[in-house]
């Protein structure tokens, strides 16, 4: 019997070990279906992890590093190489790997921590034919990065999204040539450093509101065709440029990888496509909480610490304290805003004060995000600049929160100059 | 008078820079600096990888330790074709000491115990 | 000397092979590409038709219904995912319910079992996801579910198993008739056989011109379709069709023995190997799927994929000795794969007319059985595991295959050689993630098994390699 089990030994399940560990936690495992701890940070070998967190700029191993030191420090139980394969209602987790073979344990509490999958061909579905030379962006991060193969040399890559655009940069240093970065929405779905850094560095272009419309080539790609959209993001007839190119990327979006919640009955959001979750990141499923890219996509590794650190905390507390109590209030999205985290909340049971992930729905320049209660704000931000591709968070203080009845809405507005 | 997009970080400051260096639009003092820099000698830190041998992977993440000269990352990225390491291997161990004199080594950024192959 | 040679592995080739292999002869099948099942067999609805489509009185008719009952039997033997699942055929007009009318009297004449005129009401309550606008469906109880390539493959690997040469990457280029026998040049030098078996799919009239005076013309065409997660395998639970009209044979809606929905085809005229989807097929067959399940959630599309399906314009199949020694099995359009079975039993039957001895083997191996780690309760999983550690590890994280199941493909009768070969033996890869996270493992498998490098693994068809070179290889500037 274990007092937690953290599924994912990836950034969110290490941070949220380690946390649970310092409030006082004992018996606590991390089962992990890779050979190592640190999920896909192991893959992204560039550098910018950590500036929020650490206050230094580390490359994904070395943020993984950093965060399996401090685990080393503790006694939490480490379990690679295997994978869970379901997950009961009253906490028993089935896992399978070929060290520990096919077991079933028990825990007081859960914290899910599986990460995302990457959107596929077949989820956007670009027409075409259906050649070997067609990969996502983490799939070829991993053959480039880990195992030391190129899986192309002229390459046209779909989608904007950071792994799109660091992946633009690594196969040009090792020598292939990208002829193109293509994106359907007029902005990008990547941090603008990196289209700085990854892609006007080596003279890349990037064709905003333009999508793949063909794939050519039997055995291999051997072209593909590119043409502008309209605003309901149609192809033009009559704009399509022709790349003759031997690899196609995608980088056009993750998804929460939630078959174990889904199956295991918790209350889903379809906007974040995570699991629905409080204040301290505690599923529908008393005892079961979600953090890092299983709840909702991040795009940096330290906001998924900082989740994280508060599930883990919160695991905690309710293994040695028993279960949250209070009222509870939805969080809602208001106009400019496409999700927010948590989406509900018990005033009570907020700490100091509540911590509010979301994004914005299209790009806003100088504006102010209000969260409202009743038509009332409650409290306001400010903001020169926000974009669909990175996330934004605000923290209102607990005491703002006392006598909010039903519920709070999160909203984005522009303000004049 | 230039524009450019702060890449310290990832808040991506826009920043401007006149004739006499003076930067606006900056956050911190990391941007002030990077607009300096970026106008007068550009840099990067280069990450990548090396051959491996040993370990349960055949490739070895490295970064360079400080910034070099954005004309050189073609050249240190040859530097690390030619370079194999053999585990174990430590988080920051040296690849490259002083990569093509630059002052900037080549280090380690992965953590790789020694494995017997099967 | 053969007495058999098969030209083509796809699911007709397979049962033709297997159907022999039940006698004291020497069979060989020559297969162009480096897999079983990789041609029409692969890219089709997964469907066992009941029969009450093709015309009374025909070939076609009576290989259908006999089909449909082998098909049953044979998977349950050869452990072939099967579900009996009935099939609908919806109507939204009073000209579609006359429709229908006409499709019940062909089928009660071809001796389909069970089947039945259902109003709107009636088969809603069976399927609640049906359009309000359906006015009526015949049920056909006898219409299943299956999974396509795996019953190639186990016809194949029965033949195998039972003696059957499959000779791959192995095309024929030309056939000549000497004295009694034929000479089939192929790419790899050439064979000699006593009977030739044409089972060449959209390349039979080809093949047929090889050996007799052209009559007929594979006139291919294509269908696309859609793949969806199995969040929305539960939509339907039988295959639900539309009326066939002058707008064409509609789209269904199905469930897979995979758990997945299924949603197509329309039908392009198509080159003979254009496995390509467009936008415009693939707006058609949304739109139209709507009209049947309006509540097909398109969002939840795991993968897009075309087949080619072998048309001759006929009402019928193109089954007959047209040489001496030469045996037709073409035009083998849909019910192409319900009938396979019972086209291999006919196949039979016609060799043995054209002069092929047919004596019974003393002993003919009719049995097949794969672990599924994913199907096994928890004692079983456990013993599995303990038993062999490999079973333990998962490869595939969205369809749970595990590397003990991967390992165990390469030691069957026809072990795969590419990424897909492996998907279509142990479901690696066939899931959401879409090999995402598991092909690079699977590379890894392949190379190690295969004893080549992983930049020599291909996708499916040799040709087509995933990785180019090793990284490192930067040697000036770039």
């Amino acid at each position: 019997m274990y007092e937690l089990i953290v599924i994912g030994g990836g950034p969110a399940g290490l941070a949220a070990a380690c946390e649970a560990w310092d409030a006082g936690l004992r018996r606590i495992l991390i089962v992990e279906r890779d050979k190592t701890l640190g999920g896909i940070l192991n893959q992204c070998i560039h550098n910018g992890f950590g500036l929020t967190y650490f206050k230094e700029e580390l490359t994904g191993p070395e943020y993984a590093h950093r965060f399996t030191q401090l685990l080393a420090k503790t006694g939490v139980e480490v379990r690679t190489d295997t994978m869970v394969l379901r997950i009961t209602p009253d906490r028993r987790v089935h896992m399978t790997g070929p060290s520990c073979g096919y077991r079933i344990e028990e825990a007081s509490s859960v914290i899910l921590a599986m990460g995302c999958r990457e959107r596929t061909r077949g989820a956007i579905g670009v027409p075409g034919a259906r050649p070997a030379g067609v990969f996502t962006a983490g799939a070829a991060q991993r053959y480039v990065n880990v195992e030391g193969w190129m899986p192309g040399k002229r390459v046209v890559i779909l989608g904007s999204g950071d792994i799109g655009l660091i992946m633009a940069r690594r196969m040009t240093l090792e020598g292939a040539k990208v002829l193109a970065c293509v994106e359907v929405m007029p902005y990008s779905g990547g941090l603008t450093r990196n289209i700085v850094q990854c892609l006007e560095d080596y003279k890349i272009p990037l064709y905003l509101s333009h999508t793949v419309t063909d794939v050519l080539g039997r055995d291999r790609v051997e072209k593909v065709i590119v043409s502008r959209v309209d605003e309901n993001r149609r192809p033009i007839p009559g704009t399509e440029m022709e790349f003759a190119c031997d690899t196609l990327l995608l980088s056009v979006g993750l998804i929460p990888e939630n078959e174990l919640t889904a199956a295991a009955g918790i209350r889903m959001d379809p906007r974040t496509k995570g699991a629905a979750v409080y204040e301290n990141m505690e599923t529908s499923l008393p005892g079961v909480f979600a953090c890092g890219n299983v709840a909702h996509v991040h795009d940096l590794v330290d906001y998924v610490t900082r989740e994280s650190q508060r599930a883990g905390a919160a695991a905690a507390r309710f293994v040695l304290n028993g279960p949250a109590a209070g009222e509870e209030i939805p969080v809602e999205n208001g106009p400019g805003v496409s999700y927010t985290v948590p989406q509900r909340v018990r005033p009570e049971n907020v700490d100091k004060s509540l911590g509010i992930f979301f994004r914005v729905n299209r790009i806003f320049g100088r504006s102010r995000i209000c969260v409202e209660a009743e038509g009332r704000e409650v409290c306001g931000f400010d903001r020169e600049r926000m974009a669909p591709g990175e996330m934004e968070s605000v923290t209102v203080p607990k005491k703002l929160l006392a006598g909010v009845k039903g519920g709070l809405t999160v909203s984005v507005r522009e303000v004049e100059k | 008078m230039r524009e450019l997009v702060c890449i310290v970080c990832p808040r991506g400051c826009h920043l401007k820079i006149d004739d006499s260096l003076n930067v606006t639009g900056n956050a911190c003092p990391r941007g002030e600096a990077y607009a300096r820099a970026e106008t007068t000698h550009p840099t990067r830190v280069v990450t990548s990888t090396v051959r491996l041998v040993g370990g349960q992977i055949p490739r070895l993440p490295v970064k360079t330790g400080a910034p070099v000269p954005k004309e050189l990352i073609g050249s240190v990225m040859a530097e690390l074709s030619r370079v194999t390491v053999t585990a174990p291997v430590k988080v920051g161990d040296v690849v490259i000491s002083d990569v093509l004199g630059t002052g900037a080594d080549v280090v380690a950024t992965r953590e790789i115990p020694e494995t017997v192959k099967i | 000397m053969y007495d058999v040679l098969i030209i083509g592995c796809g699911v007709v080739g397979a049962a033709t092979a297997m159907e022999l292999s039940r006698y004291k002869l020497s069979v060989a099948v020559a297969e162009r590409e480096n897999d079983v099942a990789v041609g029409t067999t692969k890219a089709n609805s997964a469907i066992l038709h009941a029969g009450y489509d093709p015309k009374p009185g025909t070939v076609m008719a009576r290989l259908n219904v006999r089909g449909s009952q082998l098909a049953a039997e044979y998977c349950q033997k050869l452990d072939v995912p099967y579900r009996r699942c009935g099939s609908m055929v919806l109507a939204f007009s009073e000209r579609d319910m006359e429709t229908l009318g006409v499709l019940l009297d062909r089928g009660n004449r071809n001796g389909v079992p069970g089947l039945r005129i259902l109003t709107g009401d009636e088969a809603r309550q069976m399927e609640p996801e049906l359009a309000d606008t359906v006015l009526g469906a015949l049920w056909a109880p006898t219409a299943a579910i299956v999974s396509p390539w795996e019953l190639c493959l186990a016809l194949a690997e029965t033949a195998v198993k039972n003696g059957a040469e499959l000779k791959l990457c192995t095309a024929v280029t030309g056939l000549e008739r000497a004295e009694d026998h034929w000479r089939i040049h192929t790419n790899r030098g050439i064979l000699e056989a006593r009977y030739v078996v044409n089972a060449a799919g959209v390349d039979s009239d080809t093949v047929h011109d090889m050996a007799a005076p052209h009559d007929f013309d594979i006139r291919p065409s294509r269908g696309e379709y859609y793949l969806l997660d199995k969040a929305e395998g539960g939509r339907v639970n039988t295959v639900v069709f539309q009326c066939p009209s002058e707008k064409g044979k509609g789209v269904l809606v199905s469930p897979t023995v995979h758990g997945n929905l299924i949603v197509g085809p329309n039908a392009e005229a198509s080159p003979k190997h254009d496995e390509s989807t467009t936008a415009g097929g693939l707006d058609f067959v949304r739109e139209t799927a709507k009209l049947s399940v309006p509540g097909v959630n398109f969002g939840q599309s795991i993968r897009n994929f075309a087949g080619v399906r072998a048309n001759a314009g006929l009402d019928d199949f193109i089954i007959r000795i047209a040489a001496p020694g030469f045996l037709d099995l073409a035009g083998i359009c849909s019910p192409g794969l319900t009938s396979a079975p019972a086209i291999g039993e006919y196949a039979a039957e016609l060799l043995q007319g054209d002069g092929l001895r047919l004596e019974k083997k003393e002993h003919f191996e009719f049995h097949r059985r794969r672990i599924r780690f994913k199907e096994l309760d928890e004692e079983s999983r456990r013993e599995l595991v303990s038993r062999d550690p490999a079973y333990g590890r998962v490869i595939c994280r969205c369809e749970t295959v595990t590397e003990g199941e991967i390992l165990a493909c390469f030691h069957t009768p026809i072990p795969p050689v590419s990424v897909d070969g492996v998907k279509r033996r142990t479901n690696a890869g066939m899931g959401r993630c879409q090999g995402g996270f598991c092909a690079p493992r699977v590379v890894e498998l392949l190379s190690r098994e295969l004893n080549v490098p992983a930049g020599e693994i291909v996708k499916d068809r040799a040709g087509m390699k995933i990785l180019f070179e090793e990284t490192k290889e930067v040697r000036g500037d770039v």
